[in-house]
């Protein structure tokens, strides 16, 4: 009996040991010519395909390059991170602790940016947000945040460009319907304090939840004496809101978020979503050689339009790119390495991409409407977002200027207050 | 004597754990940790569901109040971070605790399925208040918490909180198996097997089973502070219906009924779905079809393995013997 119980030690301390063994992490690179790049984006769950979006972006732009950053190999590293901050977190750990990745970057969602951002100062990785647009990231607790760099975009930051251009429109009144979460309130909120600073009023705010396929309950309270209708939808939301809104007989002008008709969702959209019109850091129609080159590689390539999750990734690979030529194929250290990165300038598929002292990107914000064309030498009949308007150079603080915006608290459900709902 | 020997390969596989860890390269360590986390929970499901009969799946809900509740002392109060952290531990199995006593008063009516019905609708009750209660809670941002406590010791560094989880789950697997071996957990058996009868002898099964009930909330509020400061970050999505049915999971994968088995079960699961997910992207089939062959083959987990070999055994061994194992079993 003794001998049995020995057995089984020897046999679960092998087992133990062979479990501990997996965890035994590849070499630790110090050789100046590699280059490990931890890459979050979900690939399971009801987000994968704009993980796949993402992902490919960045893959793109590596095997542009041969998968050579100035002489440093570049080991791109994709990690599930199932659009749940926690799982982010455990997998950039996982990356930074096993892959000994020099940055990790990605992550889909503003919350899981939120929840990113303090891994990067906790384990001293630099953390390139290029998708998560949770304004305070790099705005009022930048400071915690010593190696957080922004590559795509602030939620606000289309939006108050945005208020300006429906105010210009002559809208008066407008009613919102977004999605019941922080990203939502930024998107709005930044399209509230602009809208309403110059002489607009949003009278009515629905909040469905996030997820909403069913508008019915919501349709029918919106207020009648609107000038227009303010909609922030993510995902298969952005697909039925404008459908049922059509069904609806609602003939009001439709105006959006960046997300509620981009390049992920737009071409399983129907012809209810012509005339309507968003603005965002990125078209797949602006009319740029670049972009066209762009455009054709990526179909060619993924068999589908680049959306602004492809592009954001391309473009931040781009910008690791001119790190790495500045200092010549070495891994400069994080600090270093960010303070190289917030000094790039680039001509980017989107247009000039540049950072500003807090390390969010300065760029061009496209107001762009729903059209049924052909472009970019593509035979069929397909709706783009045309670029009907460009501000260029805007920055996260628009021209509220920094120590005024920052006195503000960051935008919420409940701020701006709406004055004018009843 | 058989008993005796359960408790030995225990606490031998235990020693081996806490000797072997440190050397363990440090994502391992998390790995481990985090398994350790659950495990504690797994625990808690299976004085429900292997001792007393009651599946309850929503246990999550008392691991999201232990967590909140450090979150929100320690990034409003900035209480909790030095050594009043044993306040916390001790606030938070009472949390743990007083929601299951509340939730406990509707629940505990009911039996099979329809109190799978109730906890899980509990639960989610639970999950919408982290993910509505903005102000609170932060929403689907949920909380970002400070550094790690330190008092004298810190715990941010990973091995020490390794060391510091493992005694919580050591304490916590001693307290809960002296518990099921007592007069109570003979009578919370009694329940699982029989309840009517149990009330004919003139138990009070309500308040048992209420009991054991509030109990294993108190057991799911330590493990939601330790997963507190595990991540460093409390979200509505530790809170949500995946969590608690992870855990239900974790037992029978492990063996109900054992405790080591929801145990063991947690660090299969966790080891499974961390690892195999960064190696495959269809990694949640492979989770998915241990979890469908373990219910079809093994009803009794994982735990049951051991059992099934020896009764394999002695079947192609001697006829007579058997018999005699075929008649103990029946």
């Amino acid at each position: 009996m003794l001998g049995r119980r020995i057995g089984r030690f020897t046999w679960m301390s092998v087992a133990g040991c062979l479990a501990l063994g997996m965890g035994v992490s590849p070499a630790p690179a110090t050789a100046a010519e590699e280059l490990r790049i931890g890459f979050l984006a979900p690939l399971t769950g009801g987000f994968a395909q704009i993980g796949k979006d993402m992902s490919n972006g960045f893959q793109l732009y590596l095997d542009e390059v041969g998968g050579n950053f100035a002489g440093a190999k570049v080991t791109f590293i994709v990690e599930d991170e199932e659009g749940k901050p926690p799982v982010g977190v455990r997998k950039a750990e996982k990356l930074i602790r096993q892959d000994k990745v020099h940055l990790f970057m990605g992550g889909l969602l503003a919350s899981t940016g939120y929840a990113l951002a303090p891994v990067s100062t906790r384990l001293k990785t630099v953390y390139v947000a290029s998708i998560p647009a949770a304004d305070d990231l790099t705005q009022r607790e930048s400071e915690k945040y010593p190696y957080v760099i922004r590559t795509g975009w602030s939620s606000s930051q289309p939006s108050h460009p945005f208020g300006e251009w429906a105010c210009e429109q002559g809208y008066k009144r407008i009613v919102v319907v977004a999605a019941d979460y922080a990203f939502g309130y930024e998107v709005v909120g930044g399209f509230q304090k602009a809208f309403e600073g110059c002489g607009g009023r949003i009278i009515q705010k629905i909040w469905p939840p996030l997820g909403t396929n069913d508008f019915g309950p919501f349709i029918p309270t919106l207020k009648k004496d609107a000038d227009a209708i303010f909609t922030l939808m993510v995902g298969p939301m952005a697909l039925q809101f404008p459908k049922q809104l059509a069904a609806a007989g609602i003939k009001k002008p439709v105006i959006g978020g960046g997300t509620s008709y981009d390049e992920y969702v737009l071409p399983s959209m129907g012809d209810e979503v012509i005339g309507h019109v968003s603005a965002l850091q990125y078209s797949a129609a602006i009319e740029t050689p670049k972009n066209a080159a762009f455009v054709k590689k990526y179909r060619e390539k993924y068999g589908k339009v680049p959306s602004y999750y492809s592009e954001s990734n391309y473009t931040t690979a781009q910008m690791i790119h001119e790190v790495m030529k500045k200092t010549g194929g070495k891994w400069p250290g994080a600090e270093k390495f960010i303070e190289i990165m917030s000094k790039i300038q680039l001509d980017a598929v989107r247009g000039p991409v540049r950072l500003d002292e807090m390390r969010n990107p300065v760029q061009n914000i496209y107001i762009k409407r729903v059209e049924k064309k052909k472009l970019h030498g593509f035979e069929q009949e397909e709706l783009w977002n045309t670029v009907i308007k460009t501000y260029p150079t805007v920055g996260q603080f628009w021209k509220y200027g920094k120590a005024e915006f920052l006195k503000q608290p960051v935008y919420s459900r409940d701020y701006p207050p709406c004055k004018y709902c009843d | 004597m058989n008993n005796r020997r359960g408790v030995l390969t225990v606490i031998g596989a235990l020693s081996a754990l806490a000797i072997i860890a440190p050397f363990a390269s440090s994502y391992v360590i998390i790995l481990i940790t985090h398994a350790l986390i659950f495990a504690i929970l797994a625990m808690s499901v299976d004085l429900l569901l292997g001792y007393t009969g009651l599946p309850s799946m929503g246990q999550a809900a008392y691991l999201g109040m232990g967590a909140y509740l450090t979150a929100i002392l320690a990034t409003q109060y900035d209480f909790g971070l030095g050594g009043s952290f044993w306040v916390v531990v001790g606030l938070g199995i009472l949390i743990g605790a007083a929601t299951a006593a509340f939730f406990g008063l509707f629940a505990i009516r009911a039996t099979d399925v329809y109190f799978l019905m109730i906890t899980l609708a509990l639960g989610m009750c639970v999950w919408g208040l982290a993910y509505r209660w903005n102000s609170l809670t932060g929403g689907d941002n949920g909380i970002n918490l400070p550094p790690r406590p330190e008092f004298g010791i810190q715990l941010s560094n990973d091995v020490t909180y390794f060391y510091l989880v493992f005694g919580f789950f050591v304490a916590s697997l001693a307290l809960l198996y002296v518990l099921v071996k007592s007069p109570f957990g003979r009578s919370l058996e009694g329940i699982r097997e029989r309840e009517l009868r149990m009330q004919i002898l003139g138990y009070n099964t309500w308040l048992h089973k209420y009991i054991a009930f509030i109990i294993a909330g108190g057991f799911g509020g330590l493990a939601g502070v330790l997963w507190a400061h595990m991540n460093g970050l409390v979200s509505p999505e530790d809170v949500i219906l995946t969590t608690s049915v992870d855990a239900l999971l974790m037992v029978v994968l492990g063996g109900p009924g054992t405790l080591v088995g929801g145990a063991i079960g947690a660090g299969v699961v966790v080891f499974l779905r961390e690892y195999l997910s960064t190696i495959v992207p269809w990694w949640q089939y492979v989770l998915g079809g241990v979890y469908v062959l373990t219910i079809l083959y093994l009803p009794g987990g994982l735990m049951g393995i051991p059992e099934r070999i020896r009764q394999r055994r002695a079947l192609s061994g001697s006829p007579e013997q058997a018999r005699k194992l075929e008649a103990m079993s029946h």
